[in-house]
C-alpha cells in the first residue's frame, strides 16, 4: 500500500506531527503506534506541569496527550494501534505487524520518526552485585504505580536525580511506599528545581549528590544496597561505603533515543545525541525520512517536543507536495566551548524561514551567555543566570543572520564579564 | 516406585533424562526451583568447545569431543540454536608459539577434527577485527556456540514426550539405601526409585557424601560476564580465546546464538554456593581485557553483566558412574568446563549405564524430536501472516527489543515445563533479554502471566526463585 | 522566625531566607530576581500544591486505573489528606476528563476530577 506519510509513533511528537502536515494539506497520512492507545509516555506522566507553553496552562500528562489525540481525531487521521513496525528501508519501505492487519508493508513517500526514547537498565551502568526482583528503571515502576495500580516496592531507593526520579519519588510516597534517599552521581541535579522542592522536600526525602550505588544485595529480592561518595572522577570514594537496607532500587539515570529503525533505514545517528543528524527541516541524511522529538534528543518538555514535531509534520508535507526546492549549499553548527550539541546541526543557506536551533550545554555555569559567531564575527548573544544541562535552551535564527555571510556557524558559551 | 529418579534440571540432568527416556520404565526429573536450568547451565560461556583443552584421556576430554559431535544432529532434532562457528586461540606477539604448538597436538590426540594454526594473514581474513599484535592463533573450526537455556529446556521437553515426569520445586533433602533401591525425602514427600542419577551441580557432592563413603567436594568457581547490545554482535565471528600465559587464561569473546557478544569469565574460587554477585574486582577484569584480542569492542553498548558457579571439582576430572560403595546411584558430578559441551555425550553414557544395570529395553515409539515455539523471526512474511490468521497474538509485539509477541510469550507459559516466572519467560523466547532489560516489557509480561493464572494475585509473580515477587501490594494500601 | 526555602521559578535555585514575625514577612533574602521574593511570600505564608494520583475504574475497555488530580491548587498540608480521601474509591467505566471522582476533598473546597478517559 502506498502511504504520503507514514508517522512512526503515537505519542506526543508523531500525534503533533501528523496534525501539522494535516493543516498543511496532506490527507494521506497514518500513524502507525505500538501500544494499545496513542499518546505514548504521557499517559503514565499523570503529574501536571505540562502544557505551559502549548496551552498556556497547566496540564497532566493524560490531559496533555488527549488534546492532541483530539485534535488528531477532528480532522480524521488515521491511526493503527498494536502496530510493531519492524523494518524501515532506506526506500522508505515500511514493514509492520498488528494483531489485526497481519504482517504488511507501506510504501511511503515520506517517513517520520516519532518512536520516543528508553531508558538507561541496570546492565547499562554494570553496578556489580546479585540480579533480584525489585530493581526498576523509573519509567517502568511509573507504568506498574500509575497505569496498573500496584506497589513495586515499599522500601525504596532511587539512583538518578532526573525528573523521573524525582516524580517517582513523590509517587511512591504518595501511594504508601517510604524514599529513603534518592542519589545523584553528579554535584548537581538534572531535574527541575520544583521537582526537587515538590517531589523531595515536601517529604524530607534527602538527595545526596555525588552518590552512587556500588552494589545491589540480595538473592531473591533486594534486601539492601551499598551507597558510596564519588570524588570529583565520579569514582566511589573508598571508606565512604554505607548499606542501606531496601527492598527496591529506582534508576533514573538517562534517556537514549530508540534508533534501531532509524539505522536500518540507513539514518545517519549523532554520537552525541543518540538521535539522527538532521538539518533544519528535520530532515535525516535520507531524503524524505523526517525525526522528531525524543527519538531525535531527549527533551525534558514535551511542548518543545510539540513544537519542534510540528516542523517535521510542515517539512514531510512540504516534501510530499514537491513544494521543496532542491538544496543547495548548507553551513554547519559548531558546538564551541560548553555546548554539548545542537540540533540541527546543519542550515541551507537559501533557507527563507526562521531556524530554531535546541541544544544542550555540558556542565553548569553561572553568569554566562550563549554567543553565536559567523567565523569570527558575533552575530548574537544571550545572557543568563545559569545554564544546565538539564534544561534544553533554544536560540531562533534568523534569515538575515546568515545571509551574505560565509563559513560556518559557531555557539558558544561564554562567561559574562 | 520410580526406575530412575534424576536429581538436578541442569543441562546435564536433562540430558540423561532425555536418553535415558529411550528406555521403557518410570523416571522423574527433580528441580529444587522454579525452572530447569537455573544453576549452572544458565550463566555460562554458552560454548560447544571443539576438545583441545581437556587432557588427553580425561573423561572431559573424551565427552567433549563426543558432545561436540552429537550437538549438531541434536540441535536439529532438538530445535534448538547451534552454530558451529569455530574457535581462535590467539598469540600475540613474545608469546609461547610453542604453547599453541601444544594445544595443536593436544587437540589431534584426543581427536579434535580440523585443527590447524593460521597466521597473520590468513587470521585478519577470518576475523577483520583481531587485534594488531597478534601473530598467529589456533583454529578450531568445529567449535560452536548454543544457547544454554533452550538446549537445556529442548532436552527436558523431549524428555517429557516421551514420558519422564519433570517435578520443579522439589528439593531432595535425605537419601537412604532400601532393599529396592533408594528412598529420598524431599521438600515435598518421599519418593522411592530403583536408581539415583546425581545431577545436582554445585550439590553434587552433597549429595554423593550422603550414599557414598569416598567423600567428594565441589567448589564453587565463579565467572564474571558482560553482555553487549547486538550492535556489538558482528565484532566477533569466532570465539576468541587468549593463549593461556604465566599471567593467566585470560578472558574469551564469542558472538552468541542470539547475535549479541559476551566476554568473561573470571574465575575465583568462593565459600557460598549461591552467591551469584557481580563484583568490581571481577568485572574490572574483563573490562581491562576486553580489547586485547579484538578492537572496536564498546563498552557503552554493554546491556546486562552477570555471574555464574563452575561446579569445580578439586581433581579437575568429571564423576562419572556408581561409587563402588554406592551401586544403582550415578554420579555426574564436577561437571565444569566443558560441561555444557559434553552433556550430550554425558547424558548417553549415564543413560546407557543405568540402562544395563536395570537391564532396561529400549522403547518402540521413542519421539526422537521437539518443535520449538515457533519464532515469526524465521518465517517468510506469507508463514508469518499464516500464523497470525490462526492466532493473532503472534501479531502482537511485547518485547520490542528482541521483538517477542505475545504469541510466543502464550506458548512459553503453556509449555511442557510451563514458563512460570519472567525469568523463566525470558529463557525459552527472549522476551527482557535486549537491550532494555525488561523495562518495556515486564509489566507486559506480568499481565500476561496474571491472566492466565487469574487465581493468583499480581504479588505472586516471580522474577526467578521463590521470593523474588515483583508485586509487594497495591496502591495506597499502606495508607492509614 | 526564619525559614529557609529553594526558590522553584529557575535552574538557579537560589537559597532564599524568609524572616516572618507573627505571619507576617518581614523580609526575604538570598533571591537573585523579582520571581523569588514573591515565591517566597507565597510559600511561607500559604503554600500550596496540585495532587495528582490515580484511582481503579470498572469496566473501561482502555484502562484499569484513572488519573486524577485536584481541580485546583490545595493547602500544602492537606496533600496527604487528599490522596486518603481517593482510598478505596473505584469509578465506572465512562469516565471523561474533568468528571469529578471526589467532591471538596478532604475539605479543602476543592474537587478531585478525572485527568484520563476510561
Amino acid at each position: 500500500m502506498k502511504k504520503e506519510i507514514v508517522i512512526i509513533g503515537g505519542g506526543p511528537a508523531g500525534l503533533a506531527a501528523a496534525v501539522s502536515a494535516y493543516d498543511a494539506g496532506v490527507r494521506d497520512i497514518l500513524i502507525l503506534e505500538r501500544d494499545e492507545t496513542a499518546g505514548g509516555i504521557l499517559n503514565q506522566c499523570i503529574h501536571n506541569g505540562f502544557g505551559l507553553h502549548t496551552f498556556k496552562e497547566e496540564l497532566t500528562g493524560p490531559e496533555y496527550a488527549a488534546r492532541y489525540l483530539k485534535m488528531a481525531q477532528e480532522r480524521e487521521i488515521e491511526i493503527s494501534l498494536n502496530t510493531m513496525v519492524l523494518d524501515i528501508s532506506p526506500e522508505k519501505t515500511v514493514t509492520a505487524v498488528s494483531p489485526e492487519r497481519g504482517l504488511f508493508t507501506l510504501e511511503a513517500e515520506a517517513v517520520i520518526l516519532a518512536m520516543g526514547c528508553r531508558e538507561r537498565p541496570r546492565g547499562a551502568l554494570a553496578i556489580p552485585g546479585s540480579r533480584p526482583a525489585g530493581v526498576y528503571t523509573a519509567g517502568s515502576a511509573q507504568r506498574l504505580v500509575n497505569i496498573e495500580g500496584v506497589l513495586p516496592g515499599r522500601e525504596v531507593v532511587i539512583l538518578g536525580s532526573g525528573d523521573i526520579g524525582l516524580i517517582m519519588a513523590r509517587r511512591m510516597t504518595l501511594e504508601g511506599a517510604h524514599v529513603k534517599c534518592v542519589a545523584e552521581l553528579m554535584p548537581y541535579s538534572g531535574g527541575l528545581k520544583r521537582n526537587i522542592v515538590q517531589c523531595l522536600d515536601d517529604f524530607n526525602i534527602p538527595l545526596l549528590l555525588s552518590h552512587t550505588v556500588t552494589a545491589i544485595h540480595g538473592k531473591e529480592r533486594v534486601e539492601g544496597i551499598t551507597l558510596a561518595e564519588v570524588g570529583p572522577d565520579r569514582m566511589p570514594v573508598k571508606g565512604t561505603e554505607e548499606y542501606i537496607p531496601c527492598d527496591t532500587l529506582l534508576l533514573s539515570v538517562g534517556l537514549l533515543p530508540e534508533n534501531e529503525l532509524s539505522k536500518s533505514a540507513g539514518v545517519a545517528l549523532s554520537p552525541v545525541t543518540g538521535g539522527p543528524v538532521v538539518d533544519e527541516t528535520l530532515e535525516t541524511n535520507i531524503e524524505g525520512v523526517y525525526a522528531c522529538g525524543n527519538v531525535l534528543h531527549v527533551h525534558d518538555l514535551v511542548d518543545n517536543v510539540s513544537a519542534e514535531a510540528a516542523k517535521a509534520g510542515l517539512s514531510a508535507a512540504a516534501y510530499v507536495q514537491g513544494k521543496k526546492t532542491e538544496k543547495g549549499d548548507s553551513f554547519r553548527i559548531n558546538c564551541g566551548r560548553g555546548v554539548r550539541y545542537t540540533v540541527p546541526s546543519t542550515v541551507y543557506r537559501d533557507e527563507k524561514e526562521n531556524v530554531t536551533i535546541r541544544l544542550r550545554v555540558d556542565n553548569v555555569y553561572k553568569n554566562a551567555s550563549l554567543n553565536v559567531y559567523f567565523g569570527e564575527e558575533k552575530i548574537s548573544g544571550c545572557k543568563k543566570n545559569i545554564f544546565t544541562p538539564g534544561e534544553m535552551e533554544t536560540l531562533i535564527l534568523l534569515p538575515k543572520q546568515w545571509q551574505g555571510r560565509e563559513g560556518d556557524l559557531t555557539i558558544a558559551l561564554e562567561d559574562n564579564a | 516406585m520410580f526406575d530412575a529418579v534424576i536429581i538436578g534440571g541442569g543441562i546435564s540432568g536433562s540430558a540423561v533424562a532425555r536418553e535415558l527416556s529411550r528406555y521403557q520404565g518410570h523416571f522423574a526429573l527433580l528441580e529444587k526451583e522454579n525452572d530447569i536450568g537455573e544453576g549452572t547451565t544458565k550463566a555460562n560461556s554458552a560454548i560447544i568447545h571443539a576438545g583441545f583443552d581437556a587432557a588427553e584421556g580425561t573423561l572431559m576430554a573424551k565427552m567433549n569431543v563426543r558432545g561436540n559431535l552429537l550437538t549438531e544432529k541434536l540441535a536439529k532434532d532438538l530445535s534448538f540454536p547451534f552454530k558451529r562457528i569455530g574457535a581462535l586461540v590467539v598469540c600475540h606477539e613474545g608469546d609461547d608459539r610453542e604453547g599453541l604448538q601444544k594445544l595443536l597436538d593436544r587437540g589431534i590426540a584426543n581427536g579434535v577434527e580440523g585443527l590447524r594454526i593460521v597466521e597473520r594473514e590468513e587470521l585478519k581474513e577470518l576475523e577483520p577485527n583481531i587485534a594488531d599484535d597478534v601473530v598467529c592463533a589456533l583454529y578450531a573450526p568445529t567449535s560452536g556456540i548454543v544457547c544454554p537455556f533452550l538446549m537445556n529446556i529442548a532436552l527436558a521437553e523431549n524428555a517429557v514426550a516421551n514420558g519422564v515426569e519433570v517435578h520443579l520445586q522439589e528439593k531432595v533433602e535425605k537419601i537412604e539405601k532400601t532393599a529396592e533401591g533408594y528412598r529420598l525425602t524431599t521438600s515435598k514427600g518421599v519418593i522411592e526409585t530403583r536408581a539415583v542419577i546425581n545431577a545436582a551441580g554445585l550439590y553434587a557432592d552433597t549429595l554423593h557424601n550422603m550414599v557414598s563413603e569416598h567423600k567428594e567436594e565441589i567448589i564453587a568457581r565463579r565467572g564474571e560476564y558482560y553482555l553487549f547490545d547486538k550492535d556489538m554482535g558482528s565484532q566477533a565471528r569466532h570465539t576468541i580465546f587468549s593463549l593461556p600465559t604465566k599471567m593467566g587464561k585470560g578472558i574469551l569473546i564469542t558472538p552468541t546464538v542470539h547475535g549479541n557478544l559476551i566476554a568473561g569469565p573470571t574465575a575465583e574460587d568462593i565459600p557460598d554456593k549461591e552467591d551469584t554477585e557481580t563484583t568490581p574486582e571481577g568485572l574490572g577484569k574483563v573490562r581491562k581485557d576486553l580489547s586485547r584480542n579484538i578492537t572496536g569492542i564498546n563498552t557503552r553498548s554493554i546491556i546486562t553483566t552477570f555471574a555464574g558457579l563452575r561446579a569445580h571439582r578439586p581433581q579437575h576430572e568429571f564423576l562419572l558412574g556408581e561409587p563402588e560403595d554406592a551401586p544403582f546411584f550415578f554420579d555426574c558430578l564436577g561437571i565444569e568446563s566443558p560441561g555444557l559441551s559434553a552433556a550430550p555425550a554425558v547424558g548417553e553414557y549415564i543413560a546407557s549405564l543405568v540402562a544395563e544395570k536395570l537391564q532396561l529395553t529400549k522403547k518402540e515409539d521413542f519421539i526422537e524430536t521437539r518443535e520449538a515455539i515457533p519464532d515469526p523471526k524465521e518465517m517468510t512474511p506469507e508463514e508469518y501472516n499464516e500464523l497470525i490468521r490462526r492466532e493473532p497474538a503472534y501479531g502482537n509485539i511485547i518485547c520490542r527489543c528482541e521483538r517477542v509477541s505475545e504469541g510466543e510469550i502464550l506458548a512459553a507459559i503453556h509449555s511442557p515445563i510451563p514458563a512460570l516466572t519472567t525469568d523463566a519467560v525470558k529463557r525459552r523466547v527472549r522476551a527482557g533479554m535486549g537491550r532494555c532489560q525488561s523495562g518495556f516489557c515486564l509489566p507486559k509480561v506480568l499481565e500476561i502471566l496474571h491472566r492466565e493464572f487469574p487465581e493468583k494475585p499480581l504479588s505472586d509473580f516471580c522474577k526467578s526463585g521463590q521470593g523474588s515477587a515483583y508485586i509487594l501490594g497495591t496502591v495506597k494500601e499502606e495508607l492509614a | 522566625m526564619k525559614q529557609e526555602l529553594t526558590c522553584i521559578n529557575c535552574p538557579m535555585g537560589c537559597a532564599l531566607t524568609v524572616e516572618i514575625e507573627n505571619g507576617e514577612v518581614l523580609s526575604v533574602t538570598g533571591n537573585t530576581c523579582p520571581r523569588g521574593d514573591i515565591y517566597a511570600r507565597k510559600e511561607v505564608t500559604a503554600p500550596t500544591r496540585i495532587v495528582t494520583s490515580s484511582v481503579p475504574v470498572k469496566g473501561s475497555p482502555y484502562t484499569r486505573m484513572v488519573s486524577v488530580k485536584t481541580e485546583k491548587d490545595i493547602p500544602k498540608g492537606k496533600i496527604f489528606d487528599c490522596i486518603e480521601a481517593l482510598k478505596g474509591v473505584e469509578l465506572n467505566s465512562p469516565v471523561h476528563i474533568g468528571d469529578v471522582v471526589v467532591t471538596d476533598a478532604a475539605g479543602t473546597g476543592v474537587n478531585i476530577i478525572a485527568t484520563k478517559e476510561a
